[in-house]
């Protein structure tokens, strides 16, 4: 075998490798496909509280991830946050009447919005606004709340 | 008595007669990158040089670097319960930073200064100038190969590094200390990002190539021809090749965050 043949092979092994590389890193490691293509469909609602919800929180029916939030932004007239959202377009018939809440996984885990069914013949599609809302639990409230009930018990 | 305030003079014009010196060939090796297309032969060769022989060290090191960050990550995060994260500390933190930053060192020390000690012994030896006798011009025929095959090399030395990393952390996390293999993988494809984690690793990496591999070609061009010349460019190009990554990597993780 001649000598530019060799390294011809070599270099050809070495690119190939560093290819290969990078694809591991974006299919293994980084799970490319998640929602950042294919086809999906946006929906919004409102929530008066969303403490601690990114954008790309998961959104999830069922603790099955079926999209992502795409946007948070606060209405400048209700004070209302806005969360914009994009689900899978294999999930295209979830009923119009359904509503969302901002959960957490686990005690210290991550925020991200569960969506409950409803039971409506129309289902959501591209703009559709969820009016039924739960808000993201603040900690410190509910901390505070318990405080003072516990102070209020000791006092009568 | 007023030698000083020449001197001052003299080392500002110095100075920027360096910085445009060195735009000036940048632009004229880049305009040189025809070479490519009617000469890849030279590239091969050139990768051969540069990526090849670069490959062993970097993926030795991407190895052990992982399982450094898988030990040191489990002892930081089993105090709060939370060494289902290793993954995706020891891949966010090769990912964005290690990779890049520790292959362009490698990289800097293994083929910068070869690259420049090679150019700078050319130069010391007038092959250069024997080029140009005979009508071959040293931009093309020398500098542009080596640049381009340096920029091509540094993003894929820097991938491999990563991906061999990830899994010299998942040998020790997981066969080594008992983090759960579900846990590691998912949670790594949960929170690293393609968009975000992976592409910003490969503009650095980009980056990184042109800058050492720049550093080393131009210093090696502009040597004094002479051995101790030679030595000093293979010495400098190293320096300015770490403090100008290091610099560099602040910049554009401040501008890509």
């Amino acid at each position: 075998m001649s000598n530019s043949r060799i390294l011809e092979i070599s270099v050809g092994i070495f690119v190939a490798m560093g290819i290969a590389a990078l694809l591991v890193l974006a299919v293994n490691v980084s799970n490319v496909n998640s929602f950042s293509t294919g086809n999906h469909y946006n929906i919004t609602a409102n929530f008066d509280n969303v403490s601690g919800l990114k954008e790309r929180s998961a959104v999830s029916i069922a603790g099955v991830t079926v999209g992502r939030v795409t946007s948070i932004f606060v209405d400048p007239i209700s004070y209302e946050a806005v969360v914009e959202m994009k689900i899978d377009a294999r999930f295209n018939d979830v009923p119009v009447d359904s509503s969302v809440g901002i959960y957490t996984a686990g005690l210290l885990g991550e925020k991200y919005v569960g969506i409950e069914p409803g039971g409506a013949p129309d289902v959501l599609e591209e703009g559709s606004v969820i009016r039924l809302t739960q808000s993201s639990i603040v900690l410190e409230k509910l901390i505070s709340q318990f405080l003072f009930s516990q102070s209020d018990k000791k006092g009568d | 008595m007023f030698d000083w305030f020449a001197q001052i003079g003299k080392s500002a014009i110095d100075f920027f007669a360096r910085l445009g010196g060195e735009v000036l060939l940048f632009l004229q090796t880049v305009k040189a990158f025809t070479v490519i297309i009617f000469r890849p032969a030279l590239i091969v060769q050139q990768l051969f040089s540069i990526g090849v022989r670069s490959m062993l060290i970097i993926i030795v090191s991407g190895f052990f670097v992982g399982m450094v960050l898988g030990l040191q990550g489990y002892n930081t995060l089993i105090d709060f319960g939370a060494e289902e994260s290793l993954g995706v500390m020891v891949a966010l933190s090769l990912v964005r930073e290690l990779g890049p930053v520790v292959t362009a060192l490698l990289y800097a020390g293994r083929a910068g200064s070869a690259l420049t000690a090679e150019i700078g012994l050319m130069k010391a030896t007038e092959q250069l100038s024997g080029l140009e006798m005979m009508a071959v011009n040293p931009v093309e025929r020398i500098l542009a190969p080596r640049l381009f095959a340096g920029i091509i090399s540094m993003p894929l030395l820097a991938a491999m590094f990563s991906a061999v990393g990830v899994f010299g952390g998942y040998l020790v996390g997981v066969d080594l200390l008992g983090v759960d293999t579900g846990a590691y993988w998912s949670q790594m494809q949960a929170r690293v990002d393609f968009d975000q984690d992976i592409i910003q690793g490969v503009i650095k990496s980009v980056v990184f190539g042109v800058v050492t591999t720049w550093i080393a070609v131009y210093e090696g061009y502009t040597c004094l021809p002479t051995s101790e010349g030679v030595s000093r460019s293979t010495t400098r190009t190293v320096v300015y090749s770490a403090l100008a990554v290091l610099g560099l990597d602040f910049l554009l993780t401040a501008l890509m965050l």
